[in-house]
């Protein structure tokens, strides 16, 4: 009874939606404060009626109610209840109900934080998120209900959870990514609103950068997590694959970071405002095709869940729907679009410019290797996929000049900026930069390292060490102490920095982990030895585990530094019972400068194991430069400034 | 010219001369880096090509797979049904690597027409079998039942 209540709210909920996307934008059309005040109840409904569907489910996990065929499918009695919770979304339909929900909560907080913003702007972005709420909700009804029952003949126990979903990865992964994913949607909604409403003015920009850096840092935060998940749990040691489904994600991740590059000359500056625009659109619809990607079942991937040609084409709908009337209404508003100002080249701009193409090349030669064997295959000209190299060869060259201008872009002033001047105070952060990436380098040693090598740990050193003359410039000839007025730089800058050295520290971790990752796959029976880095390992035999709803082949290896014993890993085989699922659980010793990396194979004749041994290091790097770079964002959406202008917005309006 | 114009070109240029180089790069890395996948009995047929990295698969032969005792070298056969191929690998195999299971392996074919594969794939759910393996097999007339819908589910 309860689990109808589920479908029941959804279909009030969608209903709700149709009317958020109609009545605020009628509002809106004819400045009518009533119809539009409409608009923040319609929100609340919305969010309320999907937020109890999705307790509804949540419910039906907790409580082993395998009357309903989603929860039947991927959950179980054996699984611990912080699993079964997760596992609401561990599945297509629930994953897409989750998807629902952080959409309907977005709303909410636009509609509850944007009491400042003109009347035909709030009721306009409502509208529009009401337009994208409704699609999503009538797609979950009608192709994805996870309530449908299996009446009546449930099943007395469920079918368990995908044994790789088990995992502290299931819980923080999938909600993080979506918080970013759909946040990209508020920023699509305002930019439709500005199209709409001809106000394509720097205001917009403003209303619009908290919001985009928020999602931004979500999404930032959701890949890091996707990565650190895949690192741990899939077996192998590998942190980034280049499968398709992590390129969906990618690219909205890069055309949102052009996105927030991009609104910030906008905002300030008012030139490259139709290009904004464009942004806005485009990680959106990006968002969508990542959606579609990893729903439609066309990809080959952990992620695929159950593929049903009906889905995918109900998405790649939505897709067109989105992408064509965005684009055209795009086309007909933004040659209304003005530039505020100009700019010589010698200027910051004009490296946002330079971030900005570089980015948008980067997104486009991952969507062309991620969509080139759908359309061969399509064409039916044979079934082919791009390797890593290709993904390889591209983004990092790429990545690498994308550094060199970031490094500039912080040390050139808006508009205009004197180009000896400039060159003068580049000098310093060079010289310094390739001293000590050669000597990091010198000291390092080793082998496996190439001109890629240099070029990510100098490239590094030349980001921090811009950074550092410009925040001398910002704080230190000031006259007052230096903390003083280090404290007075406003947060937004603060987030700027910290970012920019997430990038820093990303492109070190990438650099020293592609280098000097020593890797081994062998046979060890009990009591062989093995040296790898400046470690031994020696592999003492297995022991039998039983697990909540596993059972496990338990190794032993004794770690060895200098002759003495370092630590003992247990690197485990389970063996999931109700569904006969294998997963390798791999055994790592974490660390700021070098990960211990051990993973069981399959057992071999004579009680000898097949056993992957690695050692690589600043591992850790990666996902610490992500996590700056989600701080950055968070820092800088919270900057006083947008509050201070939101206030002065509503006093004028 | 004005200067205005003169930045404008400039800027227009840079984009164009961006663009061109990104998009020569990006169809050369591409055309070395794809790998084509050939069913087993294109390969017997001799449609594949020798010493390029292609991918190939089927279902695992039972009672093909043969280990090295000494290493981690396995030999096994790949089938769809109508030819076989050989294969050749030295690693560790996915978890779900089994005998009678849809698999694609990744690698170059020697010689003696055996692939030597530097990657193994199968995937992460007992049930699933690799799209490519199903077209192979539903192409030869071979697809367990079954059906392949069922099959993905």
């Amino acid at each position: 009874m309860i689990v109808e209540l589920g479908t029941f709210s959804l279909i009030l909920a969608f209903f709700l939606s149709v009317l958020l996307s109609i009545v605020p934008m009628v509002g809106a059309q004819r400045s009518s404060l009533l119809l539009v005040s409409y608009a923040r109840p319609l929100t609340i409904g919305v969010t309320f009626f999907v937020g109890l569907a999705f307790a509804i489910l949540v419910n039906a996990f907790l409580t082993n109610d395998f009357s309903v065929q989603y929860v039947a499918n991927h959950s179980n009695t054996a699984l611990p209840w912080y699993y079964r919770f997760s596992a609401v979304w561990g599945g297509h339909e629930g994953s897409l109900l989750l998807w629902v929900l952080t959409l309907a909560g977005w709303t909410l907080a636009v509609a509850l934080k944007s009491k400042a913003l003109p009347l035909d702007i709030i009721g306009r972005v409502l509208g529009v998120l009401g337009i994208i709420n409704a699609g999503f909700l009538s797609f979950v009804i009608f192709t994805s209900s996870p309530f449908e029952r299996l009446l009546p003949r449930a099943p007395a126990e469920g079918a368990d959870l995908n044994p790789l979903l088990q995992d502290f990865g299931l819980i923080v992964h999938p909600p993080m990514l979506y918080m970013g994913y759909v946040g990209f949607a508020v920023a699509f909604a305002f930019a439709i609103a500005a199209l709409l409403s001809g106000r394509m003015d720097a205001a917009w920009a403003r209303w619009s950068r908290p919001w985009t850096n928020v999602a931004w840092a979500f999404l930032t935060l959701g890949i890091a997590l996707g990565s650190w998940w895949a690192y741990y749990e899939l077996g192998w040691g590998g942190w980034w694959f280049w499968d398709p489904v992590e390129n969906a994600s990618l690219m909205p991740w890069l055309v949102g970071t052009a996105l927030i590059h991009s609104l910030a000359v906008t905002e300030k500056r008012g030139v490259f405002k139709s290009w904004t625009l464009l942004l806005a659109i485009f990680a959106f619809s990006l968002s969508l095709l990542g959606t579609f990607l990893v729903r439609s079942g066309v990809l080959t991937s952990v992620h695929a869940f159950a593929s049903d040609p009906a889905r995918g084409f109900y998405i790649l709908v939505m897709l067109a729907v989105a992408v064509g009337g965005s684009l055209l209404l795009y086309g007909i508003r933004a040659a209304q679009v003005k530039s505020d100002s100009s700019f010589t080249l010698v200027s910051r701009e004009t490296l946002l410019l330079v971030n900005n193409v570089l980015l948008t090349v980067i997104a486009f030669t991952v969507l062309l290797g991620t969509l080139y064997p759908l359309l061969i295959d399509a064409l039916g000209m044979g079934k082919m996929s791009v390797g890593p190299p290709y993904f390889n060869a591209l983004t990092v060259p790429l990545g690498a000049m994308l550094m060199v201008a970031l490094g500039v872009g912080a040390l050139v002033r808006w508009r205009q900026t004197d180009a000896s001047q400039l060159l003068k105070r580049l000098i310093g952060p060079l010289v310094l930069a390739v001293v000590f990436g050669i000597t990091t380098m010198m000291i390092r040693g080793g082998e496996g390292w190439d001109h890629w090598t240099y070029v990510g740990i100098i490239l590094a050193y030349w980001i921090v060490f811009c950074a550092l003359v410009d925040l001398y410039d910002r704080a230190g000839k000031r006259s007052g102490s230096l903390i003083a007025s280090l404290k007075k730089l406003p947060r937004a800058y603060w987030g700027m920095h910290l970012a920019h050295l997430g990038m820093a520290v990303l492109a070190v971790g990438v650099a020293m982990v592609s280098a000097f990752t020593e890797h081994r796959d062998l046979r060890m029976a009990p009591g062989d030895r093995q040296e790898v880095g400046e470690y031994v390992f020696e592999f003492k035999g297995i022991e039998q585990v039983q697990g909540p709803n596993y059972t496990s082949d338990k190794g032993v290896i004794n770690v060895y530094q200098d002759g003495e014993l370092y630590e003992v890993m247990t690197p485990e085989k389970r063996l999931y019972t109700a569904r006969g699922n294998v997963m390798t659980e791999a055994s790592i010793d974490a660390g700021l400068f070098r990960d211990l990396y051990v993973a069981l194979g399959e057992p071999l004749e004579g009680g000898a194991w097949a056993i992957r041994l690695q050692f690589k290091p600043y591992v850790r790097w990666l996902w610490l430069g992500g996590l700056l770079m989600t701080f950055g964002g968070f820092l800088a959406a919270m900057d006083k400034r947008y509050r201070k202008m939101s206030q002065r917005d509503a006093k004028m309006a | 010219m004005n200067p205005k114009r003169k930045k404008r070109l400039i800027i227009v240029l840079m984009i164009v001369f961006g663009a061109s180089a990104a998009i020569g790069l990006t169809m050369y890395a591409l055309s070395q880096n794809i790998n084509l996948f050939y069913s087993p009995t294109q390969i017997a047929k001799g449609e594949a090509p020798a010493e390029t990295r292609i991918r190939a698969g089927g279902m695992v032969v039972e009672g093909s797979v043969k280990r090295d005792p000494e290493s981690l070298l396995v030999t096994f056969e790949v089938t769809d049904y109508e030819n076989k191929v050989a294969v050749q690998y030295s690693g560790i195999l996915p978890d779900l690597f089994r005998e009678g299971q849809g698999i694609v392996a990744q690698g170059k074919l020697d010689a003696s027409g055996t692939l030597q594969a530097v990657e193994v794939l199968a995937k992460h759910d007992e049930n699933y079998m690799p799209p490519e393996v199903a077209e192979a097999l539903q192409k030869s007339g071979k697809m367990p039942l079954p059906s392949k819908e069922e099959f993905n589910k």
